[in-house]
């Protein structure tokens, strides 16, 4: 009755993925080209099995990215409009107008339609208008959307690899704290040294906290899902730690607040002359970055070799590529990104760190990502769209009171709809595919 | 061919990693322990307030003496981790590393002060009861062959229809079934997504999280704000089991406990003879390891997993109760706090089979009673990083012992009938 046998399966024997790839057989003194040969086949042995046992067999990765990158445009967009649709029955039956007039549904059912049209038809014309209504509105939208671009690019580079970077959070803190403890630490730079050095301490703290799980994976086969979840919780508290000692707080002050960053490290506007307009060149930086990005992925080598990893591990290996070294430049560089934006809030934004000044930006670059289908420019669009409707939501819940998290509905419900293409197709009566069944065919063209 | 060669220079290097891992304790108890002492005795309590059949003396340690006698002991432990090692044993001396380790943090914490032993002991096991309840919906779905990230998403909506509906129904146990509700509703939402539409199960997974938040976080501020009467759950009450519960020390940390940590155990019990003793489990884990097999000897492979993920829904829902219906007894928005994932880390610790996330979840649920128990002796570390410890903890264990892990076969892969 019991099964206690182990079925056969691609789970690596202990032991195998002991020795890194690099290293040649332990002890062995090479006398003959038969030997070296052996060892080579063995090395490559090796290399295979490492590779399996950081998690980067069939699976995850080349479904999901082959996905992404293969879902049509239309489907994008029906998701977006399903999302929408299902945020319209959210608003309406929260809204006690309506519920009231539910309650005597079957006497007067106008009333129930109407009052639930008026308040879905009021709350997304507030979030129109607040993200796109006016100049200050398409300023703030921008502002959002800086940020949300490079968590977005956080994500989208290690998503090509096959890896899923839930980490984009903690590495905006650490970007965020570090990009402005150079900002307030160092006093009487010029600001053409004194800005690059804190966007730099940014990008590097982030990029390094983006090694950690990267490293973790490579070495050990942590998944890289748990351990960039437990370092997001680790960032907050350290960060909320550090706030509160002398090194970052204000002095003048108590409270968990820091000092604020010295002038000459601050982003400067895009259009000094209007003070309500508070973009600033920290969106140029964002798209800059995601230029080099694009090139980084899409056209370099190590792109190639990024790509090669995410689609079929197993081929890049056998083609002499390191899936371990891959993973863990992709964890690297989307870190980067993401200490990038959180030196983009606070030299360009917020000037001071607070407890909490993540503010879920880095959990909505896993969104961004996901909406931009893996893409660079697809990210940079979804970063801009994500932000709108982040602005707008802020404009909603002051107009018309329906709660702010809703925006967080509608993004939740979009990614659901864009994971799952079938879902979209069924609904719609797209004509099926092969994306309808998930299967998708590998290869180059996708 | 290579394994064999391989295999005891690899062990020679997990013995001397060990190794590092020991040495490393070591420094931190001499370093800190033994050189900061801020008193000269450490009294643990032994007894609880209530009635109890006889009383026990309390525990009085001198700081200093302890502290260096258990480095000794770990000292000794760390050199044969680098010349012999201990082979097969290696595992559990780790174990017994991270035990003395402990106990000799909890001398230095409690250096002139008194700490209550049952408290601690009690505490743990309440905390650990969602994180093993959350650890069982993980194991039932990856043994089936879905992967479950979105246990965290199933603990806020169980809390937060266990809150409205108890509030409701001025009783518990109908709270209970309106959190086991929410909690199936949302392994349905993943059963469909990722067996009947095939999408990815840790990006559906993640979504998931972010939508039980987004609701709950919306309805939370959209409806209770304006109503507190919809948000003053009617709660479980303490049980005492009679004679048993009046045996000191196990009396009250076993036996005083709410009903969801007896039910919490129960279910663990039942979970491990089901999986691996009865037909019911074998086809269970069969359609997780190879579905084409037990499709082609008669399994309905889909309809297995459809059953999994929702049992496991089940359980992830009475988890995500034990907030609202035993332990805070109102429902906050994200008051989970990433209890969810821990309770993911604690099946990958127990490697997949119910005793063994419970022992993990236990671990956890110290970890975590250990930062609240330690704010109360005034220990001179901030309370920010006392928090982090379960998610070093985590960490640690993931990327210390999890890299070996055997996965069933077909976990995260959507079964194709051909």
């Amino acid at each position: 009755m019991s099964d206690h046998q182990e079925p056969p399966g691609g789970a690596p024997r202990p032991g195998e993925h002991e020795e890194p790839a690099s290293e040649p057989p332990p002890g062995d003194v090479l006398l003959d080209e038969d030997e070296i040969a052996q060892a080579e086949i063995e090395a490559a042995a090796e290399r295979a099995a490492d590779a399996k046992s950081v998690g980067l067999e069939a699976g995850f990765g080349e479904r999901l990215v082959a996905a992404l990158t293969g879902t049509s445009v239309i489907v994008t967009v029906l998701a977006f409009v399903s999302a929408l649709f299902i945020g319209a029955f959210i608003i309406a039956f929260s809204e006690d107008s309506v519920r009231q007039a539910l309650g005597y549904f079957f006497a007067q059912p106008q009333d129930a339609f109407r009052a639930a049209g008026d308040a879905v038809f009021s709350a997304y014309r507030a979030l129109v208008q607040g993200s796109l209504g006016g100049t200050t509105q398409l300023s703030e939208t921008f502002v959002t959307a800086t940020p949300l671009i490079l968590t977005g690019l956080a994500v989208a580079v290690p998503l090509r690899a096959a890896l899923f970077n839930i980490g984009a959070e903690g590495q905006f803190v650490a970007g965020g704290m570090m990009a402005g403890l150079v900002g307030f630490g160092l006093t009487g730079l010029p600001m053409v040294v004194h800005l690059p050095l804190a966007v730099a301490a940014g990008v590097l703290a982030g990029g390094l906290y983006g090694w950690i799980p990267g490293i973790l994976k490579a070495r050990t086969g942590a998944h890289e899902v748990i351990s960039t979840i437990m370092l997001n919780n680790i960032a907050l508290l350290v960060s909320g730690y550090l706030i509160s000692t002398t090194l970052f707080r204000r002095p003048d002050r108590t409270d968990p607040i820091s000092r604020s960053v010295e002038e000459s490290a601050r982003f400067p506007r895009l259009i000094p002359w209007e003070p309500g307009l508070r973009v600033n060149t920290s969106l140029l930086m964002a798209i800059a970055l995601a230029v080099v990005i694009f090139w980084l992925v899409e056209r370099s080598t190590r792109g190639f070799e990024l790509n090669a990893v995410g689609l079929n591990p197993s081929a890049a290996t056998a083609a002499g590529m390191n899936p371990a070294r891959t993973l863990v430049t992709a964890m690297t560089v989307g870190g980067a990104m993401a200490g990038a934006a959180g030196a983009a809030v606070i030299l360009g934004l917020q000037y001071r760190l607070t407890i909490g000044f993540s503010a879920g930006i880095g959990f909505s670059g896993i969104t961004v990502a996901l909406l931009g289908r893996g893409r660079i420019g697809g990210t940079v669009a979804a970063g801009i769209l994500i932000g709108a409707l982040q602005v707008g939501g802020r404009n909603m819940q002051a107009q018309t009171g329906t709660s702010l998290e809703l925006a967080l509905v509608i993004q939740a419900l979009i990614i659901v709809f864009i994971a799952a293409p079938g879902l979209v197709r069924a609904i719609f009566r797209i004509k099926a595919d092969d994306l309808a069944t998930g299967q998708v065919a590998k290869g180059w063209g996708a | 061919m290579s394994q064999t060669t391989l295999a005891p220079a690899a062990q020679r290097r997990r013995e001397r990693r060990f190794g590092m891992f020991s040495v490393l304790l070591l420094a931190v108890m001499l370093g800190v322990f033994a050189s900061t002492t801020r008193g000269d005795r450490a009294t643990f309590i032994l007894n609880d307030a209530r009635g109890q059949l006889f009383e026990l003396p309390d525990l009085v340690l001198p700081v200093l003496p302890t502290v260096v006698l258990l480095s000794a002991v770990v000292a000794g432990i760390a050199a044969r981790q680098f010349t012999r090692g201990f082979g097969s044993r290696a595992v559990v001396i780790v174990g017994v590393v991270a035990l003395l380790f402990v106990i000799a943090f909890l001398t230095w914490a409690a250096a002139g002060g008194q700490l209550s032993v049952v408290g601690l002991l009690r505490g743990s096991l309440a905390r650990a009861t969602p994180i093993a309840l959350g650890a069982m919906a993980g194991v039932l779905c990856e043994r089936a062959g879905v992967i479950n990230i979105a246990i965290e998403g199933q603990f806020l909506a169980g809390a937060f229809t266990a809150a409205v509906v108890s509030s409701i129904a001025s009783n518990p146990w109908v709270g209970l079934l309106g959190g086991i509700s929410a909690g199936v509703l949302v392994a349905f939402m993943l059963a469909g997504l990722s067996i009947k539409f095939q999408a990815d199960q840790i990006v559906v997974g993640v979504v998931l999280i972010v939508f039980a938040t987004g609701v709950t976080s919306f309805l939370n501020t959209q409806v209770l704000s304006g109503n507190p009467q919809l948000n003053s759950p009617t709660r479980f009450t303490a049980i005492a089991v009679p004679v048993l519960s009046e045996i000191p020390l196990i009396g009250p940390v076993l036996f005083r406990q709410s009903l969801l940590v007896f039910g919490m155990i129960a279910a663990v019990i039942i979970l491990q003879y089901g999986l691996f003793q009865t037909r019911w489990g074998l086809r269970l884990r069969s359609v997780g390891e190879h579905p084409k097999a037990a499709d082609t000897v008669g399994i309905h492979v889909l309809a297995t997993r459809y059953k999994a993920v929702l049992l496991g829904g089940v359980f992830a829902g009475i988890g995500g109760s034990w907030w609202t219906l035993d332990a805070v007894g109102q429902f906050s928005r994200e008051m989970t706090g990433g209890r969810g994932f821990i309770a993911l880390a604690a099946m990958l610790v127990g490697r997949y089979s119910p005793v063994g996330a419970f022992g993990a979840a236990l671990i956890f649920g110290f970890s975590d009673q250990l930062a609240t128990s330690l704010q109360l002796l005034r220990v001179p570390v901030p309370s920010d990083l006392l928090l982090t410890a379960p998610y070093l903890v985590t960490i640690v264990v993931v990327a210390g012992l999890i890299g070996r892990l055997r996965v069933p076969a077909a976990d995260g892969k959507p079964y194709v009938k051909q």
